[in-house]
């Protein structure tokens, strides 16, 4: 009931306008005379043009710029091409950092493994022996792990998404502070 | 006592959601008026007992109740009283809440300014509105309370996280959901058109200012918190295609999108089914924002305590909401047909050629951010998406996009001479080139890309300057009567002329990147470190208690060919509840360029620091032009022809037509 008055409401409209509109010189008559659908393929045509180059860049994009999350397990078993960025999360061994000036050389663990990193510049505020990070970096091609981001957790609550499965999947997924145990336990720890 | 009343206020409010979710909607598919019109007290009731709800946790948290666990967690008693109020968003459940309590404002100033809606459109929309307060309240209720007692009170809390205390606190997430909730009403908007199958220009005049609202605080909102961003996590960026900055990237794309294609709408009642579908997207984004902040299932340097079983919820929310809008609009969309004519040159196909590039931007987002839970979805494998994709996505999908904002608005409707627009555009083209070419050469030749994006911001600008010069018609009629003309131009021109020009302001300052000083050092009380043209000494390191804090402050001294200028003092806290540490960095500003220096670390007990000192020309430039833009939005908000409820013509006839239903 409803849809009949407004289609006949809108057909009315749409006849004046395409009356008025069939005065306009046609650039190519393999197109359809129809303004209405003429339009319609030159926008669907436009967009396709639009959407296929940002589908290509995408994938252009993914093929090169996506970044492996690994743990020092994966490293050591499955090896890793110097250059190749890569994405380690684990924890900073107790004992391990050593820093010179903005030098910094720490080991991350996933208890199982570990991994020498190299990182010059400022660590996060929350970065501390015994706790998760998240670092990017690559090996050179001396066999050094250099990172050039380093991620530590934004609050004790929080502990990256990679690292906390990182640990469980190692089997050595600690609750004993309550400190990451946000994820895992419902009920956090009375005062 | 308050806490209970507080708990019981956001109860009824379910109740209430629930019945202005059901009874407007029957009443519209009835016809019966008295139901319809139920609408209206329902969403007042519903913002009231939300207010009342968000009053009582406030009044929790300034009291420090830390027999409400929410408070226990969040508060401590020497937090300073700003930061105990902003602390009660400054959490998940507090921040859920103010969520619903911007989504009740909404969903109440839709029978406060719609007056003149068509009743039926307004059922609708109120309905549509509940379903969502419907959704939120119950995730809060079921899995978000922030009104549960804790037995035995403990004697202090445990602390709002130190990053958060902040002033940007007080502003960035207000604003930021502002523009996302803002977008319901669109949302609302549409599905209600889709259900009564009718759009119209009239319809395009309602939604418009919605949106236009919506995207102006939301455009606020990222900006506010890129800023935040940038003085606060110390790094000196603004930016960092961070899965919960694309998260409000992305509704912001659509969101400009929509507010462009609801033009094409009102003026020539075409691109109907688009808007519609834009509308329901934006929302959808919105939600999904929502979600990936909320459930932390990407990682994200903005990611603070998450729970995934909280993310599930949402994730439910956002099926029933995006599937079921999709579906509507799959079953109903070719109800709303017709719509003016126009050639692929006109006005109208400059804003589809926005919307176009808009859109893919906001797809190729949408594909980096999510891609990384695809890939582990099939393949097992855990993967990272970072800065380098979107650069090489987006910012090729920006540059046609604006390299045309300047013709568009000059293009007449319908149809449109491209070679005269190029022509009254040819000073604006020489203008951008030669100051692409004087920036390259003033600074560095060797920063190509900057210079570009300066000439990019200066055509952006001379472009918006120029388009309502012509408008006054300046160039063939005495100055005094173009001006006169100029300040009589419909706001509306001026608003865009301001979105436009803000877009260009921004750009200048992205290009000041490309000639940035940044050092990392380890200085000693006395030394003297080189950045661009200032020469900084560390003076001293002074040792000072805040509240509830106690920091170190490195003071330098910034020297520029000699000349002193302000001092900076950066600073590295440390905040006992938490025993965590922040980082304040220290701000110079000098006219659109700043120096920045934030610790990384105090050494030897206060005689050696490791600092960050950075150069950064034209940075503020970017949040002005952000400013700039909102101010247009703004501006054009406040036009008269935008004003809500002011089309009354097209009631008239909006009224006959449903009668004639």
């Amino acid at each position: 009931m409803l849809r009949g008055s407004l289609g006949s409401h809108l057909s009315m409209k749409g006849k004046s306008r395409e009356g008025r509109f069939k005065t306009i010189k046609e650039d190519g008559d393999w197109m359809p005379m129809n303004p209405r659908k003429r339009n319609r393929i030159i926008i669907i045509a436009a967009a396709g043009v639009v959407l296929a180059g940002a589908a290509g860049l995408s994938l252009y994009a993914l093929n090169d710029q996506i970044v492996f999350f690994k743990s020092p397990s994966d490293i050591a078993s499955e090896g890793l091409a110097p250059g190749t960025r890569v994405r380690i999360g684990g924890l900073v061994k107790e004992g391990s950092w050593t820093q010179d000036g903005t030098s910094h050389v720490f080991a991350v663990t996933d208890t199982a493994q570990e991994l020498v990193v190299a990182y010059t510049g400022i660590l996060p505020d929350l970065f501390r022996e015994g706790q998760g990070v998240v670092l990017d970096g690559a090996l050179t091609p001396e066999g050094r792990f250099v990172a050039d981001t380093v991620l530590a957790k934004h609050d004790e609550n929080y502990m990256p998404a990679e690292v906390a499965e990182a640990l469980k999947a190692q089997g050595h997924w600690i609750d004993d502070q309550g400190n990451y145990g946000k994820a895992d336990a419902a009920e956090p720890a009375k005062p | 006592m308050t806490v209970e009343i507080g708990h019981f206020a956001l109860v009824l409010a379910l109740i209430v959601a629930l019945v202005q979710t059901v009874a407007p909607l029957i009443g519209a598919r009835r016809n019966d008026a008295a139901l319809m019109a139920a609408g209206n007290p329902l969403a007042m009731t519903q913002f009231f007992l939300v207010a009342v709800s968000f009053g009582a946790l406030c009044a929790a948290y300034m009291a420090s109740d830390f027999s409400v666990r929410n408070v226990w967690e969040n508060s401590h008693t020497l937090k300073p009283m700003l930061y105990k109020f902003t602390g009660v968003w400054g959490n998940h459940e507090g921040s859920m809440l103010l969520w619903v309590l911007i989504l009740a404002i909404f969903g109440a100033s839709v029978p406060a300014f719609g007056r003149h809606l068509p009743s039926r459109l307004k059922a609708n929309v109120i309905a549509v509105q509940g379903s969502i307060s419907v959704a939120f309240l119950t995730f809060i209720i079921f899995t978000s309370n922030p009104f549960l007692r804790l037995n035995p009170a403990p004697f202090e809390g445990r602390d709002l996280n130190p990053i958060l205390q902040d002033v940007g606190l007080a502003i960035h997430p207000p604003l930021l959901y502002l523009g996302y909730v803002g977008f319901s009403i669109t949302f609302a908007f549409a599905v209600a058109a889709l259900i009564e199958g009718r759009v119209d220009s009239a319809w395009a005049r309602w939604v418009r200012p919605w949106a236009l609202a919506a995207w102006l605080f939301l455009t606020l909102g990222i900006s506010m918190g890129s800023y935040w961003a940038y003085y606060e996590l110390g790094w000196g960026g603004w930016w960092f295609w961070d899965p919960v900055e694309n998260a409000s990237l992305m509704p912001w794309l659509s969101g400009t999108a929509l507010l462009h294609s609801a033009i094409v709408v009102e003026k020539r009642n075409a691109l109907k089914v688009w808007t519609i579908l834009l509308a329901i997207i934006t929302f959808s984004l919105s939600l999904l924002g929502t979600f990936l902040v909320r459930s932390g299932v990407l990682t994200s340097v903005h990611t603070f305590a998450t729970d995934p079983a909280r993310g599930m919820f949402i994730l439910m929310i956002l099926m029933v909401f995006i599937g079921g809008s999709l579906t509507l609009f799959a079953a109903r969309a070719n109800a709303v047909t017709g719509g003016g004519l126009f050639a692929p040159v006109s006005r109208e196909g400059a804003l589809v050629f926005n919307n176009l590039f808009l859109s893919a931007a906001c797809a190729t987002v949408f594909v980096g951010t999510l891609y990384p839970l695809f890939h582990e979805a099939l393949t097992g494998a855990k993967i990272s998406v970072g800065p380098p994709f979107f650069n090489l996505t987006v910012l090729p999908l920006c540059l046609p996009l604006l390299l045309a904002i300047p013709f568009g608005p000059f293009l007449t409707w319908k149809r449109a001479d491209l070679a005269g627009v190029a022509q009254r555009l040819m000073w604006v083209a020489g203008l951008a080139l030669v100051a692409a070419i004087a920036s390259a050469a003033m600074f560095d030749f060797r920063a190509a890309l900057s210079a570009v994006a300066i000439g990019l911001g200066v055509w952006l600008m001379a472009g918006a300057i120029a388009e309502l010069l012509y408008r006054a018609r300046f160039e063939w009629s005495a100055p005094a009567d173009g001006l006169r003309r100029l300040f009589n131009l419909p706001r509306a021109q001026w608003g865009a002329m301001l979105g436009h020009l803000g877009v260009g302001v921004m750009v200048l300052g992205i290009a000041g990147h490309g000639w940035r000083t940044e050092v990392i050092e380890e200085i000693s009380i006395g030394e003297t470190v080189k950045v661009a043209a200032y020469e900084l000494r560390l003076e001293r390191v002074e040792q000072e208690q805040g509240p509830n804090y106690v920091q170190d402050v490195a003071v330098f001294s910034a020297a520029r060919n000699g000349v002193q200028v302000e001092e900076l003092r950066p600073a590295k806290r440390i905040y006992p509840a938490r025993q965590m540490p922040t980082t304040e960095a220290g701000i110079e500003t000098r006219l659109f360029s700043q120096l920045y220096v934030s610790v990384g670390e105090v050494r030897d007990g206060g005689r050696t620091i490791v600092a960050r000192l950075y150069h950064k020309p034209f940075i503020t430039l970017i949040w002005i032009g952000t400013l700039i833009m909102a101010l247009g939005g703004a501006v054009s908000l406040a036009d008269r022809r935008l004003r809500i409820g002011v089309p009354k013509a097209a009631r008239a006839r909006g009224s006959v037509e449903g009668a004639a239903a």
